[in-house]
């Protein structure tokens, strides 16, 4: 009876290899195969005008999901830190850029670089005061939660004390448009899908070429190997923080530019999908956020075409529960981490 | 000019007790829910103002729409609100705290969302109203008892007295469930899984009914927040709230039932002195000015008494 068992267990094996060796597709190249199908589906039904219009859509919202959630995830993938005040940095970045730009009467250029650095800096400054204390002391992970959620309290309100409910916007040009290749796209929002897009990229390449992005991408992996492999961590740690926060402010102001307006909400607001993109993408892996970010803009624009644009944001929240449903580890990530 | 008139008038007047009281019951229900996920069975539940939400406009659309018996409608809103932790829980308890952590609150979010924009059913934002005729006459019948002793024209009285023995009795109950062969289980749970599931316990199961009991809970919490306003709106479900209920839990201790009590005692007393005080600020800066103080209470807490007031300090140990 055992070798019976023995013997089917290495017939399923078998066919499991083979299965492997014949139609070995990864889990990205598979979603990108069926975003693919959605998208042929999509020009066929509904035609290639409202398409055309929905991925412009879609892409502007990528630029800014997608470089929140890279910071996100390095967060995650190094300090182990589901940080529920990441959204909040997007709302400090805004408002940084909103200090410097309309109350300073700074050009707008120059407010997104003095917001960036703030952020970065507001990101270290936790880092030291918060959270690398937290870890020397062995708090658990309800601790560290629920720590993040009180600043992300502390950050949202405190801009709420000073710059009060009302809707402020920078000072860019939310009228004008121009057009693209037959689609319409404001001015401000194209600069912000290129600035975005760019950016993006950058990081990318900054990750994969840089001996700072691999040590990065090797602590995200496995914090003790990179350790023991000689890298030394806290300037790792320190450098991911100065990406993840910098990174959120320049997104905060993005979403802002192309928005129109900004509120103490709005961090909180983008939160979840911040979320959903990196759940989607692989928690703990930095390309898998910048797809998911992508993935995650254009799904939520092209879900208009088929029901209520009110709807569009449930359409994120969706997303987030059935990647977490069906494949947890999302699109980049390996099996063994996540469950 | 005075430098800083702040007036502690507020304290003295029974009005405000008064609204004290009913929010310290309501979130006190509220937080019971918590406690039993978080602080016995090791589940962290980020969705609890979603089953609030559920419980409140199950019961409001059954009494307004469906034109059913507010007395009948209670139970049948707490039914709904358990079918709900079961649809959220069946598909997500299996995956690791911090991952449901996220599942439920994008749940509580969808729910909110669903509350705003599916106006037929719900009202949208301008909300429900209408639903309190038969608990207004049970208030009246009380109101004519308690004018006997002076107390007549106090109008939200009969709801308190009818909500702090609810949060009472429910945290009595929640206590002996806890000594219960169920509730050793679900501590076994939280301590240590494997070793719960390697003596043949079903964790996934045990799971599954804390989250049903901690929707039940959040559903009453959810009728007495109705009650109070005699109108609802998805404004009052906003995750805050999950997140005021963790300060209240945090504050009062964790696997402690009657620290919920301390909690929510304390913290609506504070939330509620510095909305009515007469501060120098406007409106939604004190409100601002309040909710930076949660955050920082919270920051505190955990940085310096993870254990709150009446936790022990290994309670706080979470399986990483």
């Amino acid at each position: 009876m055992q070798a019976a068992e023995a013997g089917a267990v290495e017939k399923q094996q078998g066919t499991l290899s083979s299965l492997g060796t014949r139609a070995s597709l990864s889990p990205a190249a598979v979603a990108g195969l069926i975003v693919l199908a959605i998208a042929v589906a999509l020009i066929v039904t509904q035609g290639l005008r409202p398409f055309g219009q929905t991925t412009v859509n879609g892409l502007i919202s990528a630029s800014y999901f997608a470089l929140g959630a890279v910071g996100l995830t390095l967060v995650y993938g190094t300090l182990k830190l589901v940080n529920f005040a990441h959204g909040d940095l997007l709302t400090l970045g805004a408002y940084v850029a909103f200090v410097a730009n309309v109350s300073l009467g700074l050009p707008i250029l120059v407010a997104v670089l003095c917001s960036v650095a703030a952020v970065a800096a507001f990101g270290v400054a936790t880092e030291r005061a918060m959270w690398r204390p937290m870890r020397a002391k062995g708090a658990g992970l309800l601790q560290l939660l629920i720590m993040t959620l009180g600043l992300a309290f502390v950050i949202r309100y405190t801009i709420q004390l000073f710059a009060g409910t009302q809707p402020r916007s920078l000072e860019v040009d939310i009228t004008s448009s121009t057009s693209v290749i037959g689609l319409t796209i404001g001015q401000t929002q194209l600069i912000v899908v290129v600035v975005g897009f760019g950016v993006l990229l950058a990081v990318g390449a900054m990750l994969r070429l840089t001996s700072l992005g691999k040590q990065m991408r090797a602590l995200s992996d496995n914090f003790e190997l990179a350790e023991v492999a000689g890298i030394n961590t806290d300037r790792v740690v320190l450098a991911t923080w100065i990406f993840a926060a910098g990174l959120a402010g320049l997104a905060g102001v993005l979403y802002t530019s192309a928005i129109g307006n900004m509120t103490p909400n709005l961090g909180f607001f983008l939160l979840l999908s911040l979320f959903a993109a990196v759940i989607l993408g692989g928690i703990g892996n930095a390309y898998g956020a910048l797809a998911g970010g992508v993935l995650l803009g254009l799904t939520q624009e092209w879900s208009t075409l088929l029901i209520d644009a009110r709807w569009k944001l449930a359409v994120g929240f969706l997303v987030l529960i059935l990647v977490l449903v069906v494949r947890p580890q999302g699109l980049f990530g390996r099996q063994a981490r996540t469950l | 000019m005075t430098p800083l008139a702040i007036s502690l008038d507020v304290f003295g007047s029974l009005d405000f007790w008064i609204g004290v009281g009913l929010l310290a019951a309501t979130y006190g229900i509220f937080t019971l829910g918590l406690q039993l996920n978080v602080g016995y069975t090791g589940v962290i539940n980020f969705g609890q103002a979603g089953f609030m939400a559920i419980g409140a406009y199950a019961m409001a659309i059954l009494v307004v729409e469906a034109e059913i018996s507010f007395w009948l409608a209670l139970p049948l809103s707490i039914l709904v609100a358990m079918a709900a932790g079961l649809i959220i829980g069946l598909p997500s308890l299996r995956l690791r705290a911090d991952y449901f952590a996220i599942v439920t609150i994008a749940f509580a979010e969808i729910i909110r969302y669903t509350a705003v924009n599916a106006r037929e059913l719900t009202g949208g934002s301008q909300g429900i109203g209408g639903f309190d005729g038969a608990f207004l006459d049970l208030s009246d019948a009380m109101l004519e008892v308690l004018d006997g002793v002076g107390l007549g024209d106090q109008f939200l009285l009969p709801l308190l007295i009818v909500a702090v023995a609810v949060f009472g009795l429910l945290t009595v109950g929640m206590y002996f469930l806890q000594r219960s062969p169920w509730g050793r289980v679900l501590r076994a749970i939280r301590e240590d899984e494997d070793a719960a599931r390697a003596l043949g316990k079903n964790a996934f199961a045990y799971k599954l009914q804390s989250i049903s009991i901690a929707a039940a809970l959040g559903a009453v919490a959810g009728w007495f927040l109705a009650l109070n306003l005699a109108f609802i709106s998805p404004t009052q479900f906003d995750p805050l709230f999950t997140f005021l209920g963790y300060a209240v839990l945090i504050l009062g201790g964790l696997a402690n039932y009657f620290g919920v009590i301390l909690g929510a005692i304390i913290l609506w007393t504070l939330l509620e002195g510095l909305r009515l005080m007469d501060l120098p600020l406007d409106a939604s800066q004190t409100a601002a000015l309040r909710y930076v103080l949660v955050g920082l209470v919270l920051i505190g807490l955990m940085a310096f008494r993870p254990q709150g007031m009446l936790g022990k300090r290994q309670e706080m140990v979470l399986g990483d």
